[in-house]
């Protein structure tokens, strides 16, 4: 789970990490007064998205005046703005974080991950900060010195001044380099955060280490031990079909294709999707429904997928291990009854009682298109879409 | 021989007492592999489909002689349960439980590091469908009539894919040595290069068959160890071809954050290690068909 920047700094401030005084807004004219109850003579008015890149695409603006600031914001409120990380849908602006400028002479990155290799909580820092960390690996990659925190004892102060020092840090700041670092492990972990990023963490000409931006994700398997973390959940910054899907227990991704999927299994759901590609059609959406398909969740699955008006077809792969073909079978044909379900429906089964199963298949009446294999299934998918746009209606195949 | 799992293999199930648990042990039952005993904190002297249920694993372990253990424990204290089996003198722990938070496997794993190398515990998954020796024994959720007893070593992240591979190699009569499934998760007990170097080892395993999916470094690490140490020959698929950078499929680990991450990348590493790929998960039991005529 993705949260603010705002509400980031407000967790790394519990923990320690120095932040730029600053306040939440909602309206312009709201920013403005925020502005004012900060006080200082230049601020600097941040659009609250759930994606990185804001600078580049507007997000970011220094005001010298009121109206400054409520030009900028007025440009911000109510838009979708669209960064490298978005997609192209963007993400809407509800939210304007105001803060007081603070005079900048360095720019550092640093991040906390989940680091794979090492299976541990790896730290990523560079002296070249503002820039996207794809970036600086790209552009610089002898920049970035990393670290990683042994469990048993967590991070060390010896760590903490190792950065410090490998990142050109005066001797002076050593001291504030560690309170920081300290700062974001122990929210890493005592949260369970999967990712902090600071970037910019600052150095200012009056000698303070301070988080400019700042970002975290939570892992969402651990949100039921941190409750005030859930609460921080913004569903605007969602895909309205992700968040619904994620509620009743599927898991979904939307993409921009035409064919959607309804699989069991996340690795057998990406094959199926790979299989409809290399047939020539184009994945609406990847969709987990879990190990055991029964009737109830492979109705849910056919009224999200149905949700997306780009869906001209929708391939049906159920490997049914556990449960039987003939029991799938039966809540496929109940679900497309209940749903009615008006684009082809490839189906293909795999597993035990397969014949069985795809006996009520046939026997249903409905415009089932029945497949034995992934691949037949793919290219049946991928003829029905084609058809169906050739002809510029919504059909019926029967089999 | 297989590995990991055989005829004789001792099993203990945590948490037998759930729906899910019971069935799969009754599964388990009848498949033929020895399930001694079950733990659920509190409902020692219980028993479940004729197999008596334990308090601790400790307890288990001493009075059957437990070697190995399936793990169903709720993901919050799925690690805990994990942990108990290695301070329990378990060999080999099988977790399914999905939805373990990240950091408490970091945990798992530096806590099993405690041991020495020959009393630590093996673990493989969580969020996986288990391991299965056909013919012999089987460990996991998995159903065990899509897997003929052969000489193909199976090692794959997903459940559902893994069933998909087992089932095109039966239609075309080729068996499974033992088929492994590591899991979905980012921090995993056991790696594709952990399982690789005990099949490069097995007598009874004469072609591995490696089906990976978009995120972490584990298949190219693979590549790098299939390169270098694995003389028998190596099929690999991997899922996800058509996924969006950062987006999260399905899996907490399917996710394409770095380089090496992506399908394409991964296929290219592993081509590169003279691994054979299979282009689409359609001919993944062809594809073995053919490496294996040719060896």
């Amino acid at each position: 789970m993705d949260i603010h920047e705002y509400q980031a700094k407000e967790v790394l401030a519990n923990f320690g990490v120095a932040v730029p005084d600053g306040a939440l807004a909602y309206s312009p004219e709201q920013a403005t007064y925020r502005a004012r109850e900060l006080g200082g003579e230049r601020w600097v008015v941040k659009a609250q998205i759930h994606a990185g890149g804001r600078g580049k695409a507007g997000g970011v603006k220094l005001c010298d005046s009121d109206v400054e600031i409520q030009e900028a914001t007025e440009g911000m409120f109510g838009q979708k703005m669209v960064t490298h990380q978005t997609g192209p849908e963007g993400k809407g602006i509800y939210r304007v974080y105001v803060e007081a400028a603070v005079p900048i002479d360095r720019e550092i990155y640093l991040g906390f991950v989940l680091d794979r290799s090492s299976q541990r909580v790896m730290i990523v820092a560079s002296a070249e900060g503002g820039m996207e960390i794809e970036e600086i690996s790209a552009d610089k990659p002898d920049s970035i010195v990393r670290a990683i925190v042994e469990p048993a004892v967590g991070l060390r102060d010896f760590q903490c001044r190792q950065i410090a020092f490998k990142l050109g840090i005066e001797p002076a700041l050593i001291q504030q380099m560690a309170r920081t670092l300290q700062g974001c492990f122990r929210a890493f972990t005592e949260l369970d955060a999967t990712m902090v990023e600071i970037n910019p963490l600052v150095i200012t000409t009056d000698n303070r280490v301070i988080a400019l931006d700042a970002k975290m994700t939570f892992d969402d398997n651990a949100l039921f031990r941190h409750p005030h973390v859930a609460e921080l959940r913004d569903k605007s910054q969602e895909d309205p079909r992700e968040s619904r899907a994620a509620d009743r227990g599927l898991s979904y991704v939307g993409l921009d294709g035409n064919i959607g999927c309804i699989v069991n299994g996340a690795g057998l759901a990406m094959a199926t999707m790979d299989t409809i590609k290399l047939a020539g059609g184009e994945p609406a959406n990847f969709l987990d429904i879990g190990g055991g398909a029964t009737p109830e969740r492979v109705a849910k699955a056919f009224r999200l997928v149905l949700s997306d008006k780009n869906v001209q077809a929708i391939l049906v792969n159920i490997f049914a291990g556990i449960n039987r073909c003939d029991w799938v079978a039966e809540g496929v044909v109940q679900a497309m009854k209940d749903v009615g379900v008006e684009v082809p429906v490839i189906v293909r089964l795999a597993g035990t009682n397969v014949e069985a199963g795809q006996k009520i298949l046939a026997q249903s009446g409905l415009p089932i298109i029945r497949a034995a294999t992934l691949n037949e299934a793919a290219e049946r998918a991928v003829g029905a879409w084609r058809n169906d746009l050739s002809q510029g209606t919504k059909m019926g195949v029967a089999s | 021989m297989s590995i990991l799992l055989d005829r004789d293999t001792k099993v203990i199930v945590q948490g037998i007492t759930g729906k899910m648990a019971r069935f799969h042990t009754k599964d388990m039952l009848q498949y033929g592999t020895k399930v001694v005993g079950g733990v659920v904190p509190g409902k020692g002297g219980e028993s479940v489909e004729g197999v008596p249920v334990f308090d601790t694993v400790e307890e288990a372990v001493e009075k059957t002689g437990a070697e190995a253990s399936l793990v169903f424990v709720p993901p919050p204290f799925a690690a805990d349960g994990i942990m108990e089996a290695a301070d329990a003198g378990i060999q080999y722990c099988v977790c399914i439980t999905d939805g373990i938070p990240a950091q408490d496997m970091i945990r798992v794993k530096r806590y099993m590091y405690r041991y020495p190398k020959e009393r630590r515990m093996i673990l493989t998954g969580p969020n996986c469908a288990g391991t299965i020796s056909p013919g012999k024994a089987m460990l996991g959720i998995m159903p065990g009539h899509i897997y003929l007893p052969g000489h193909v070593g199976i090692v794959g992240r997903s459940g559902t894919l893994g069933y998909e591979a087992a089932a095109q190699l039966k239609d075309r009569g080729i068996g499974v040595s033992t088929s492994v499934g590591i899991g979905g998760d980012p921090i995993n007990g056991s790696s594709f290069r952990d399982i690789l170097e005990r099949f490069e080892q097995d007598d009874d395993t004469h072609i591995i068959a490696m089906i990976g999916e978009i995120g972490g470094p584990q298949e190219a690490e693979a590549a790098d160890y299939i390169r270098d140490h694995v003389t028998k020959p190596v099929v690999a698929y991997v899922a996800g071809l058509t996924a969006p950078k950062g987006r999260t499929m399905g899996h907490a680990g399917a996710i394409i954050s770095a380089f090496g991450e992506s399908a394409s990348e991964k296929v290219e590493i592993l081509s590169a290690a003279g691994v054979t790929v299979a282009e689409n998960p359609a001919v993944i039991g062809e594809t073995i068909a053919k490496v294996m005529e040719a060896a």
